[in-house]
């Protein structure tokens, strides 16, 4: 790495902040010209393969098994407020702790191995949440939960019927996630984990308790990945298995991939192209698994910074 | 009616006798993956995708493929299919089949995964992933969700009554098959000439190449070794389980928790894990049957905690 001058840092920052500025502005005009479900779908993703992203690109963790958190959160968010009648604005932040404390044990778990190890354990794990979705019997097996209420919250001030009303509601989740991704990233601990990822002996040389900071990201992906699941299930306004099994978890890796491991805005950017193409290739049927297993060896083979990684490396910013 | 801690030998003895099969396919898998690890230092991810394709190769060694051929005909392009008959039985599928898919491999590796060698280990995992999804893909396309049936080979349908159990002849075969070829793996790996070569190269390749040994030779050709392992597998498995393009899908991720809990590092270590956990799946079948797809991964876990490098591992 070549020392960057203040000034340099500050021009990179700006670009930062203006394409921060320019996503918030398309975000929010967007439901008046594209059909606001698939968006706020899209969003979940989003936000979803942002706090993977925070710890394979920055961390250099591969988590082959984020479905299990958005699973779990989605899971428990649509039981609290399907079966119990819990109003949804408690069970999304229920869904989240679940899906975080699922995460300290995963976590724990898994940062125990390095590398390879650690994607098998991660992706092993998440198939022992599936099996548990499967068994359970709050869970309802291949049915799933449903339907999720969109009912009015907060005293009734946000119509959660209202398809504007429900997707600005989604908006200030993703992004007040992606803000705190956002802000851990350009935090002392982020240099941290950034430094992990670099040179781990080192940084356990230096005194750093690795595992305790690997931990923390770890929790804090799933946290949030968490919270993704359990607004999903009240977009969607269900449940299923689909949410807790691998192939959701390698389309979250695709997600990031295609976008830019390792950039902050990439995820953002993979989770739309992602969902928009299981939208419009869904008539295709398993032709869309064997186009996403050619994009994903192609990002791999050439094109491994992914579209705004490219982007960021050809005019010499940081995305 | 004996009992064993409550279960009728009958039941214990067959659900064991499963196990130990199922511990056969992950002793495959599990040492096919240690192979290619040692040598490519690549998780291949495509390995339940392989499997599958050992079992589709038996099926058209034996009833034959139709191929989609494309096809120009008055002004128009079009895919015809064309029927490739095929008469050839189990024997000689156990034969071919992992040669076929060996070669297969050996191409992908060639033109695909040498390109990314010396990278990050996370984008071998991904590029496998992909071509496991592609491969998947195809074959759902062309033969949908549902299993094809494979008939068990005339020589070893029937079976014996031991007394305490009924064993079928093809079970006892698939068992014995396996440890054969994993023995045998060993021996070549651990015992021979070329073994050592190969062991050198995994060490320390740039120096065997020194030494005027095809190291990327090498390569390519334990790649194909450790897939026609799988398809071996996948022949073994398409008269117990139907042929079905997601046949391999799940089992590869039970075979990494059994490479997480024995460690790659070791031949045998991977072989005795591998049935060892077959068994043990079979026996929770029999006394805690809701448990049993779980309960490998629960294993894993608790060996994370108590030894986190693997039962036969080494530190890193």
């Amino acid at each position: 790495m070549t020392a960057i001058s203040l000034s340099e840092a500050h021009g990179r920052n700006r670009a930062q902040k203006v394409a921060m500025v320019v996503m918030l502005a398309v975000l929010l005009a967007a439901p008046f010209f594209v059909y606001p479900y698939f968006l706020m779908q899209a969003l979940c993703f989003a936000l979803l393969a942002c706090a993977f992203n925070l710890l394979v690109g920055y961390v250099g963790l591969l988590s082959f098994g984020h479905a299990m958190f958005m699973g779990t959160g989605a899971y428990i968010c649509a039981h609290l407020a399907q079966a119990r009648g819990v109003p949804v604005e408690f069970a999304i932040p229920a869904g989240m702790l679940v899906a975080a404390l699922v995460g300290v044990v995963a976590g724990a778990l898994s940062i125990r191995r390095q590398g390879i190890y650690f994607s098998m354990t991660t992706l092993a794990l998440s198939q022992l949440i599936y099996f548990l979705a499967l068994e359970l019997p709050f869970t309802h097996g291949e049915d799933g939960i449903q339907p999720v209420p969109q009912t009015k919250i907060f005293g009734g001030l946000l119509d959660l019927g209202h398809p504007l009303q429900i997707y600005y509601f989604v908006l200030v989740i993703f992004f007040a996630g992606f803000l705190l991704i956002y802000r851990v990233i350009n935090s002392p601990f982020g240099e941290v984990l950034k430094s992990i990822r670099e040179n781990e002996p080192r940084a356990i040389s230096l005194g750093y308790k690795v595992d305790q900071y690997k931990l923390m990201a770890f929790v804090l992906s799933a946290t949030l990945a968490g919270l993704a699941g359990a607004t999903k299930a009240l977009v969607v306004q269900n449940a299923s298995l689909s949410d807790v099994y691998w192939t959701t978890s390698g389309e979250i890796v695709l997600m990031t991939l295609v976008g830019g491991m390792g950039t902050i805005f990439g995820p953002v950017i993979g989770a739309f192209i992602v969902s928009a193409m299981q939208v419009y290739l869904s008539g295709l049927g398993q032709w869309v698994t064997v186009i996403q297993g050619v994009i994903f060896v192609t990002c791999v083979l050439a094109f491994r910074r992914g579209i705004v990684g490219e982007i960021a490396a050809k005019f010499g910013l940081n995305l | 009616m004996p009992t064993i801690f409550g279960m009728p030998p009958q039941v214990l003895f067959g659900q064991l006798s499963l196990g130990l099969i199922n511990g056969s396919f992950y002793a495959l898998l599990s040492l096919g993956l240690a192979v290619i690890f040692g040598m490519l230092n690549i998780v291949n991810f495509a390995h339940g995708a392989v499997y599958m394709m050992g079992a589709f190769c038996a099926y058209f060694l034996l009833n034959g493929i139709d191929l989609p051929i494309p096809w120009w005909m008055a002004g128009h392009f079009s895919l015809m299919n064309i029927h490739f008959g095929s008469h050839l039985s189990f024997w000689w599928a156990l034969l071919l089949a992992p040669i076929i898919v060996g070669a297969i491999g050996m191409f992908l590796q060639r033109v695909l995964i040498a390109r990314i060698a010396g990278l990050d280990h996370i984008y071998g995992l991904l590029l496998t992933f992909g071509l496991a999804a592609i491969l998947q893909g195809l074959f759902q396309n062309q033969f949908g969700s549902s299993g094809l049936p494979y008939e068990i080979p005339d020589g070893l349908s029937g079976g014996h009554n031991l007394g305490f159990m009924f064993l079928p002849n093809y079970r006892a075969f698939v068992v014995g098959a396996s440890i054969v070829v994993c023995f045998a793996t060993w021996f070549v790996i651990e015992r021979t000439k070329l073994g050592s070569y190969l062991r050198a190269a995994t060490e320390n390749p740039s120096l065997v190449r020194a030494f005027g040994i095809n190291v990327p030779l090498m390569i390519t050709l334990t790649y194909g070794f450790g897939v026609a392992l799988a398809a071996f597998a996948g022949v073994l498995a398409a008269p117990i389980y139907q042929v079905r393009p997601l046949m391999g899908a799940d089992l590869i991720i039970v075979v990494f928790a059994v490479v997480v809990i024995g460690g790659m590092g070791s031949i045998l270590g991977s072989i005795v894990t591998g049935f060892g956990l077959g068994i043990v799946e079979g026996l929770t079948k029999v006394y805690y049957p809701q448990a049993s797809g779980i309960v490998v991964f629960v294993i894993m876990a608790i060996v994370l905690l108590i030894k986190p490098t693997g039962l036969f591992g080494r530190a890193a």
